[in-house]
């Protein structure tokens, strides 16, 4: 059972690595480890008259996301949470993100303790 | 100066607190290491005085808690043990060796100040230059300091101030002020205020803001607002996320935005789409303006620019459409030598279609201190300002502008001419590795004088080609400070946390010069006295700001109409003819073009074809990458990890062409020199542009091999050369060709 997680907005993730590195300094991992990854798709371009693009970026949680399990207990967001500059990940209880699942496109809601 | 009425942010707790174990300290990223924003933080130390955690502050409403990588990697540059930590001497004859002695910080100052001195009395103080990098946080001490020691040449070691002041000056002297896309930034309660509005579309000109974030714009906010529901046109000529967003994205050849907004502004005149209004009450110039543009058709645009034609009308109808339209534009338009009409070209379309001083628009930035203009020009006096390098040459450079023609000071280095340097005085400036054009032909000039010194973070290839001192400054986490800065100007305060060695700040190294060169313009006590000063409109002290920054200035709309913009208080623009001028008498008088013209950038695949069969290439160097600001940021090994290496970004058809592959390392040369760069294969832009990251040196290298800049600097390939106004330069428009680097190589 996992009742806490995040809800990806990943239409504005700009693949800054913000939360990456966030990560990193917040767990002290050795450099090259992460609770998070940014994926890129992209890029390349696609419809008739070849002027549509993909590029975008999603980030995938890894077996070392605790969700900042030190930061919740004292009451506040993962560090991922609070500094990606694009505002698009939200920390809450399942139950309570997945109503908003559908609000908008490109959305992925993550389980992760 | 007037008292005005700031508004403060109000916060739960006092800027220091504790946390658990650690200490908590308000403050603000202001610089170096990292770039001009100031973003918000919260400096984490430990019982020890270590840094050893940076977060966002989220109750700044600059960046409301978010950060970018390099201040979460802060503690990995703060505690790096490769940064300078005491002052270090070295005989001139083994300048480029790397034979430093430790002496003591008053033995330093004063042999600074004693071969400075000298200079002065033998030569006269114009002798001596003063030089910084990129205008973060110590422009105004180091003004301040060359201009209170006499000399008028404080100067930049970059060809034709190719960032930002080619865009300021060309303002200034057009509008009489200058312009920043309005994001909300200026209200502390930022996209809640009700004054303002959200910009319809916001055209992206010139630079990638997401990495870029200059020029007091959160690079970031452009995503709020396109979840608001803002649109963007992209002009770039590069495929990028933003740009696959984009209503409309203008891939642009290097170098002819002004072809590009011609072409925009002749559909926008001839299709009528200008706001008939504005123009006839606060524009001159106007059917000047509309006759010269009629032969950048379009059609013509897209021999020009490679941009399609339909693209051109269609953003042109997309400005002159949306209410308001905004402009973000950045250093691409500089990096041209005729960068300064292509400036005018551009911010003539936001003009004539009305979107001047208006919510969600362009909008005149609030200033507490006049940041392109540098502290104490007074102390200079007009007949050493008149013997400043490049004004005889130059006159855009009296407008309101205090800095030396960086051009003319290489020649005067060279030759003599109009009289010797023979000193130079530089602070937290790489500029060997980064800025200054042909690097190699710069060291040779610096390596000829009598007397270089100066304060750095890290030794870098710069200090040791030609440094005689130089002293370990402080990074922001280990100084107190303001920052003012550039864009909408905003008083944070910079509070000091932890020490490292024996690291002073650049203000203090610049009072304690001061003091010792000329004491009567450096009256304080303290650097703290000095910072109240500084901030003496606000009515509050430096030790008052730490509680209460950010401190937000007045802000209002529609200045031109109230009379804000003018010094005596008339309505209109604080130009000649107290209107927008689209027609420059200034330009006119100044001997230049009153109209913005297109030059095509030279060398280039139109200007000089002859030279396309040896260098068939577009070569645009500067490509932002996350980990890095600049020459920055190369020691800590997490920012490092993310882009190991210098890269050029080839074409796939270009790479089959040249038979060269993803992740070979190859040689990027032309006339002047070559620098090895790492293959990217990427479709993201014409098969006739490369495009090559910029400020590559290696931390790790042999010092007296200058760290590689030898084979890592692009600006090997970069000409000395600036535009007709003096402004502009070759950055992202020249030739080459790309060729495999050979084993053993």
């Amino acid at each position: 059972m996992a009742e806490y997680g995040l809800l990806v907005d990943y239409e504005w993730c700009t693949g800054c690595h913000s939360c990456e590195m966030a990560c990193a300094v917040e767990h002290g991992f050795p450099v090259g480890q992460c609770g998070v990854a940014v994926c890129e798709a992209g890029p390349w371009s696609y419809g008739e008259d070849g002027e549509r693009w993909q590029v975008g970026y999603q980030p995938a949680f890894t077996d070392q996301c605790d969700l900042c399990a030190a930061r919740t207990q004292a009451g506040g967001v993962p560090t991922c949470v609070k500094h990606c500059q694009a505002k698009c990940l939200e920390y809450g209880k399942l139950s309570d993100l997945a109503g908003r699942i559908g609000s908008k496109p490109k959305q992925a809601l993550v389980a992760l303790a | 100066m007037e008292e005005r009425d700031y508004r403060f942010i109000e916060h739960e707790r006092p800027y220091t607190y504790r946390d658990g174990d650690l200490t908590v300290t308000r403050g603000s990223a202001w610089s170096g290491p990292g770039c001009h924003l100031g973003c918000g933080v919260l400096l984490y130390t430990n019982d020890e005085g270590d840094l050893v955690k940076v977060e966002g502050d989220p109750e700044n409403p600059f960046n409301e808690g978010r950060l970018c990588v390099r201040c979460l990697d802060l503690p990995e540059m703060v505690h790096n043990p490769k940064r300078l930590t005491h002052p270090l001497r070295r005989a001139k004859e083994d300048r480029g060796k790397d034979r430093w002695e430790r002496i003591g910080w008053d033995e330093a100052l004063d042999l600074i100040a004693a071969e400075l001195s000298k200079v002065k009395d033998e030569y006269g103080p114009e002798s001596v230059i003063f030089s910084c990098g990129t205008g973060r946080d110590i422009a105004p001490y180091i003004t301040r300091l060359c201009w209170s020691f006499g000399s008028p040449n404080f100067v930049n070691i970059f060809s034709g101030n190719a960032c930002y002041l080619p865009r300021v000056a060309g303002c200034i002297a057009t509008t009489g002020a200058f312009w920043v896309a309005d994001c909300a930034q200026q209200f502390p309660d930022r996209y809640d205020n009700p004054a303002w509005q959200l910009p319809e579309t916001m055209f992206i000109w010139g630079n990638y803001p997401l990495i870029a974030n200059s020029d007091g714009f959160f690079g970031h906010w452009v995503v709020d607002l396109m979840k608001r529901g803002m649109k963007i046109v992209m002009i770039d000529p590069k495929v990028t996320w933003l740009s696959a967003k984009a209503e409309v994205h203008l891939p642009v050849r290097p170098g002819t935005d002004a072809a590009l907004a011609l072409a925009m502004m002749n559909v926008i005149v001839n299709e009528d789409l200008y706001d008939h209004d504005f123009v006839d009450r606060w524009c001159y110039g106007f059917e000047e303006l509309r006759e010269h543009v009629q032969p950048f058709t379009p059609e013509y645009a897209e021999t020009t620019t490679w941009v399609p034609a339909e693209r051109i009308r269609k953003a042109a109808r997309i400005l002159a459409a949306s209410k308001p339209a905004t402009l973000q534009w950045g250093v691409a338009v500089d990096m041209t030598k005729e960068a300064l009409p292509a400036g005018q070209a551009i911010m003539a379309l936001f003009q004539v279609t009305g979107n001047v001083e208006v919510p969600g628009g362009i909008i005149v930035p609030p200033e507490i201190l006049n940041y392109g203009g540098g502290w104490g020009f007074e102390l200079l006096g007009d007949e050493q300002n008149e013997k400043r390098l490049g004004l005889d040459k130059y006159s855009l450079f009296r407008l309101g502008f205090q800095a030396a023609h960086p051009n003319t000071t290489i020649e005067a280095m060279k030759t003599g001419e109009p009289y010797p340097i023979k000193a130079a005085w530089v602070q937290t400036s790489n500029f060997l590795a980064c800025m200054s054009a042909n690097s190699t032909e710069v060291a040779a000039c610096f390596r000829e004088l009598d007397f270089v010194a100066g304060a750095d973070l890290f030794m870098t290839p710069t200090i040791m080609a030609f440094y005689d001192v130089v002293l370990p400054a402080a990074m922001f986490p280990e100084r107190d400070g303001v920052r003012l800065g550039d864009g909408a100007q905003r008083a944070e305060a910079i509070n000091k946390v932890c020490q490292i060695g024996e690291c002073k700040s650049d203000m203090e190294i610049n009072l304690a010069l001061g003091k010792r060169l000329a004491p009567e313009a450096w009256p304080w006590d303290n650097v703290e006295d000095m910072f109240t000063e500084m901030i003496a409109t606000s009515g509050i002290t430096f030790p008052e700001l730490r509680e209460v920054a950010p401190v937000y200035l007045p802000f209002e709309y529609k200045k031109h109409e109230k009379g804000l913009l003018c010094p005596d208080g008339s309505p209109g623009f604080y130009t000649a003819t107290g209107r927008i001028e689209l027609w420059s008498t200034y330009y006119k008088n100044a001997g230049l073009d009153p109209l913005p013209v297109f030059d095509e950038p030279s060398p280039g695949p139109i200007a000089t074809p002859e030279l396309l069969d040896e260098y068939p290439l577009v070569l645009c160097t500067g490509a932002r990458r996350w980990p890095f600001f600049h020459s920055e940021h190369r020691q800590a090994k997490r920012l490092l990890a993310m882009h190991p290496d210098p890269w050029i970004e080839v074409h796939p058809e270009t790479c089959a062409r040249l038979g060269v592959a993803d992740g070979d390392w190859v040689w990027v040369e032309n006339m002047l020199g070559r620098a090895k760069r790492r293959v990217k294969e990427t479709p993201i832009f014409d098969p006739r542009i490369v495009a090559a990251d910029h400020g590559w040196w290696n931390p790790e290298g042999d010092p007296e091999n200058l760290y590689d800049i030898g084979e890592l600097c692009i600006n090997n390939l970069i000409p000395w050369g600036n535009g007709k106004s003096g402004f502009g330069g070759n950055y992202k428009t020249n030739l080459c060709k790309v060729y495999k680097v050979k084993e053993g190589e």
